[in-house]
């Protein structure tokens, strides 16, 4: 899938730093990615992975004097350079031009303030709008995000609504100044399964009637197959690989891919007793990163080459589907011996 | 809202009944009226004090008794040593009470509150590592040192050598202090009062600071922090108005926790700079076993901490929407 529309955001060699007492560890290692006008791209990996670092590096949110984002790296939006932007320009972007919503609903809202203060609130500092116009704008987005009442709702405080109702309010707070790019950062983990699928639900809906492009950020590889049109995966603070959706699931190259992909829960009753594959071990410390491939460890087709050298992200054979390994798995590929069902695309 | 407060008042009488109840059983473990005539005193003489003071009385009875002067305001019971009466002695000690006391914790709070928001403004930084480095400095230091040094360098020193009489190294025995708004005039608030304010406030900033730094650390590292930022919200905005309005919440607390010892009076400050307030005359009649002013004080004192408390829950009230009011 090629694109002829420049991208919206591309993110070039992104390389985030943090200090910690045991010196500097880099959580996010040479990432690059390209997110076209009103695509949706999913950024998928275990806890721990830097999904979050990734998002909040180009939102350039992480603290200022304990983080540091590489010197070669550029986060474009549209021409401007956001990586070492000055806080100036960033405030004029975030909010407006790149939005964002969080893992957490219940604490995500500020406590104390009533939710239509809040949401108010991005509208005063980008918008012209008079204190009635904001008061419409808001009533209006509450009703976009199917908040019932939302007239009686704009007065109410965050604990007085559940998780799910604090979700769609983080949505339209998100989305009232109507920005280009929308950075979801796991919004429906923390949510029961039925919320999950109503936000889903309705953010599908909001891509459709807004047009806003999109990067969903989540360990669940099956929201990626509910929601986006690209995938990238991340592993180690490394992009390990990168394609359509539909390429992911049918064709998945990396080992660490098809291996999530084999930890997805299936729907339906068709394999109950089937038990999930959950990967065995665990994303190796930042501290101790091998010297050759990250994922060596849990790979099932590890050869000697793979511990002495770490792969480079390079396009295999299809020109949109680079992958970090150096045995990329077939185009039918097997785990265990065991065929991977395709993951209904839809 | 009233009919909260209603509710936390009602409440809170059964608890003002038990501390009175438990304060004069207190009071009565060993005889009041031998203790205040000494060990001179003969049987028969205690026996008419102890008859003419009502203490022969049954504990209900006496309990009945105060609980109603209590509730009908009626303080005109004599002291024993002090022949004032004791409303007469809380009339006159309160107003130089609160002309320390109000000033500090005003004075402290806001200083206090403005260097710990500087700390976590620019927290793990050289400001923060500096001002908690002078605060743990002043925590470090007894009271009496400030006492001692304040009183030597900030009224003694100027007087001697420089002449100037800016403020008195404590209440002189010539000052007419009868009248019980002499230290609230300000002329006579800044030569009598200031001084130990000044001392007070350096007392607990040391602390305040570091609690109230470490409050709003707390609350910078909240979720709802990094969703003002990605609204495009200022600094000063989030901690200004975000931050600051959760902040209150435990500072509150702290502040109200404080206040009922801060209206007994700074016990040492008024010791010290021999100013007439009521923990000094408190002092004073426990030393002179003066057993209707001790019981009187108290009473008082402990209504105040129940108001402070109530005081407590309706500024919480106010400030976090997640009490419940009803
Ligand atoms: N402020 C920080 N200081 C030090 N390390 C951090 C910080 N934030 C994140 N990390 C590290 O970066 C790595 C990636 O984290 P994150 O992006 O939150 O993962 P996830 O993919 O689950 O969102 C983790 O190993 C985490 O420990
Ligand atoms: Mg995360």
């Amino acid at each position: 899938m090629t694109n002829s529309t420049p991208p919206i955001l591309s993110v070039r060699n992104l390389t985030t730093s943090f200090r910690t007492e045991r010196g500097w560890i880099t959580a996010v290692d040479d990432v690059s990615f390209d997110l076209a006008p009103g695509e949706t791209l999913g950024i998928v990996g275990e806890s721990g992975c830097g999904k979050t670092v990734t998002s909040k590096s180009v939102m350039r949110l992480l603290p200022e004097h304990l983080s540091r984002i590489d010197a070669r790296s550029r986060i474009f939006f549209r021409e401007t350079n956001l990586a070492h932007a000055p806080e100036k320009v960033m405030r004029t972007i975030r909010g407006k031009r790149i939005a964002m919503i969080f893992q957490e609903p219940m604490t995500s809202l500020n406590p104390v303030f009533r939710i239509g203060w809040q949401i108010e609130e991005a509208l005063r500092y980008h918008t012209e709008l008079n204190s009635h116009e904001r008061r419409d704008r808001i009533v209006e987005m509450l009703r976009l995000v199917e908040i019932p009442n939302p007239e009686k709702r704009i007065d109410e405080y965050p604990h007085q609504l559940s998780g799910g109702m604090r979700q769609r309010v983080m949505i339209a707070m998100a989305l009232c100044c109507e920005p280009d790019v929308l950075i979801a950062d796991e919004p429906t983990t923390a949510l029961d399964v039925t919320i999950q699928a109503q936000i889903l639900a309705l953010m599908n809906q909001l891509k459709e009637k807004l047009g806003t492009a999109i990067i969903l950020i989540t360990h669940n590889l099956g929201v990626v197959a509910q929601v986006c049109d690209r995938v990238m995966v991340m592993y180690a603070g490394r992009a390990v690989e990168s394609a359509s959706v539909a390429e992911i699931f049918h064709h998945p190259r990396h080992p660490y891919t098809s291996a999530l992909l084999a930890s997805i829960p299936k729907a339906g009753g068709k394999h109950k007793g089937q038990r999930l594959h959950a990967i065995p071990g665990i994303v190796p410390s930042l501290f101790e990163l091998p010297k050759g491939c990250r994922f060596q460890d849990r790979c099932d087709y590890k050869q000697q080459r793979c511990v002495d050298e770490e792969p480079d992200l390079i396009p295999h054979d299809i020109e949109d589907h680079p992958v970090r390994c150096h045995f990329p798995l077939p185009a039918k590929p097997t785990v265990n011996g065991r065929p991977i069902r395709p993951h209904p695309v839809p | 809202m009233w009919a909260y407060i209603l509710r936390k008042l009602l409440y809170n009488i059964p608890v003002y009944l038990g501390i009175i109840l438990v304060m004069m059983l207190a009071l009565r473990v060993s005889d009041p009226v031998a203790a205040y005539l000494g060990k001179n005193a003969t049987q028969q003489e205690i026996n008419v004090k102890r008859t003419e003071m009502g203490l022969d009385r049954p504990f209900i009875v006496q309990y009945a008794t105060f609980v109603g002067q209590i509730v009908t305001f009626d303080f005109s019971e004599q002291g024993w040593n002090n022949k004032t009466s004791v409303g007469k002695q809380l009339a006159s000690s309160i107003p130089p009470s609160l002309a320390i006391t109000v000033p500090s914790l005003v004075t402290s709070a806001l200083i206090s509150m403005t260097v710990a928001l500087i700390a976590a403004f620019y927290r793990g930084r050289f400001p923060d590592k500096f001002l908690m480095f002078i605060s743990v400095l002043g925590m470090s230091i007894s009271f009496l040192v400030y006492v001692i040094l304040g009183q030597y360098w900030g009224a003694f020193l100027p007087q001697q050598r420089l002449n100037t009489d800016v403020f008195a190294v404590a209440v002189s025995a010539g000052a007419d202090v009868s009248d019980p708004w002499f230290f609230l005039r300000p002329n006579k608030w800044v030569y009598y009062c200031m001084l130990p304010v000044i001392i007070n406030v350096i007392v607990t900033m040391g602390y305040d600071t570091r609690y109230y730094r470490a409050v709003m650390v707390e609350e910078t590292n909240r979720d709802y922090i990094v969703t003002a930022r990605a609204k495009g919200a200022t600094r000063r905005k989030i901690m200004f108005v975000h931050m600051l309005k959760n902040a209150m919440i435990p500072i509150i607390t702290h502040l109200m926790i404080t206040l009922p010892f801060l209206i007994a009076g700074s016990v040492v400050l008024e010791m010290y700079f021999l100013i007439p307030g009521m923990g000094r005359t408190l002092i004073n009649a426990i030393v002179n076993k003066d057993f209707p002013v001790i019981q009187g004080f108290t009473a008082v004192l402990a209504a105040i901490f129940i108001v402070s408390n109530i005081l407590t829950d309706v500024l919480y009230a106010l400030v976090d929407p997640r009490v419940r009011l009803s």
